[in-house]
């Protein structure tokens, strides 16, 4: 039973992806892509991923999607859309249907694995993905951390002279009683409750700061989006305060385990937890505001045209 | 066939739909969807991987976290360029692929 479940994901997530790349128009292309993520989630779940399904649910098909809509919506203003999905490629497909050969060839032909049991050392918290994430790799995360950052950076570059100083992303004009209003009422309130929820919980649960964050993210954005709170500007200091705030709470508790003598980024057993829960904090707070500012893009100034 | 080849199986079926999707499309947006196929393929293949030793293993699924939030930075990046793109040029196709094609 369990396995015609998993078969008949496996053959939706394909006929989707079909659908996302070979389907007309592109707006339909990406309603498909986040149908998509969802459905990727599922595998997650299936894999006994729950941390990962949490953030290809939130990430993977939330936030890309809302992405991808409004730039949609943003180059439809300007750009007449074609809607013909290219001609059909032969060589292409036989390529990429050679690369899915090859990639099948190797999942085959890897070598058994070892099954061992193994524990991990202790890190303070009981959710193995988090220690992984925030102790015995931190150096990813921290880095992770500043690749967000450093995105957001080229993202701003690319704003013009004129409207630097400006509101981010558009201006949101919003029919009141609207589909959009209403859940810009009704959603956030929940959605703060779930974010905060998967923060909190992320040491000892599925969860964590990018779940979380995530989730807060997406209930910044729906209030944006619904109007009902206008983005800040560009050069506002306390937001930047607030996008820094991560990786500077971990470069801190990083340096403070070089000085108590365990190494930078080693985090001290017995302090562990504890700091763990201070950088979590941190990080969904710095994460949360990163990704909105990244999905409501640099200021572009309309009411001049 | 176990669930775990199953997911494998997708996953590099994905990959290669998303290629696919990448080199034949025209319109830059439909591209940069087609990459995110490509990069949730990837991570589902990585990740029925890292499952094949019993217990579920918490470092690929930390690594898959990690690559996720980093696609969708790239995504947005990705997509600043393409409206700055359409901008200027008033096309959301590359130039070279401007001519009926």
């Amino acid at each position: 039973m369990t396995w015609a479940f998993d078969a008949a994901l496996c053959a939706l997530i394909l006929g989707v992806a079909f659908a996302t790349v070979l389907g007309r128009g592109v707006f339909r292309s990406i309603v498909f892509f986040i149908v998509y993520g969802l459905l990727m989630a599922v595998a997650w779940v299936r894999l006994d991923a729950v941390d990962v399904a949490l953030a290809e649910a939130a990430i993977g098909a939330g936030l890309t999607g809302v992405l991808f809509l409004t730039t949609f919506g943003r180059l439809a203003r300007n750009v007449s859309d074609d809607a013909a999905p290219g001609r059909f490629h032969l060589p292409a497909a036989l390529a990429c249907g050679g690369l899915t050969g090859a990639l099948a060839w190797a999942w085959f032909a890897m070598p058994a694995p070892v099954r061992r049991e193994w524990e991990l050392p202790p890190a303070g918290v009981e959710n193995p993905v988090t220690a992984v994430l925030l102790n015995f790799r931190a150096w990813d995360t921290l880095l992770e951390s500043i690749v967000l950052l450093a995105a957001l950076i080229g993202l701003w570059m690319m704003a013009r002279d004129g409207d630097w100083g400006d509101r981010l992303g558009l201006p949101q004009h919003v029919r009141p009683g609207g589909v959009m209003a209403g859940f810009g009422r009704l959603l956030p309130p929940v959605g703060f409750l779930v974010g905060v929820y998967l923060v909190y919980v992320g040491a000892d649960q599925p969860g964590g700061a990018f779940q979380g964050g995530t989730v807060l993210a997406a209930v910044g954005l729906v209030a944006a989006l619904a109007g009902l709170v206008r983005p800040p500007r560009i050069a506002a200091h306390r937001w930047r305060v607030a996008l820094v705030a991560g990786p500077s709470v971990f470069l801190v508790a990083g340096l403070a385990g070089a000085v108590l003598g365990a190494g930078f980024l080693t985090l001290p057993e017995p302090v562990a937890g504890t700091a763990i829960f201070v950088i979590e904090v941190g990080l969904a707070i710095s994460i949360a505001v990163t990704l909105v500012f990244l999905v409501l893009g640099p200021p572009e100034g309309e009411r001049r045209e | 066939m176990s669930a775990l080849t199953l997911y494998a199986l997708t996953g590099s079926a994905a990959i290669g739909i998303g290629f696919y999707g990448l080199i034949a499309a025209r319109h830059l947006l439909r591209r940069i969807v087609a990459f995110n196929l490509i990069g949730s393929g990837l991570f589902l293949f990585f990740g029925a991987t890292g499952a094949r030793g019993g217990a579920a293993d918490p470092v690929p699924q930390a690594l898959i976290i990690t690559g996720i939030v980093v696609a969708l930075s790239a995504s947005a990046l990705a997509v600043g360029l393409l409206v700055a793109h359409a901008r200027v040029a008033g096309r959301v196709v590359l130039p070279e692929e401007e001519d009926g094609g």
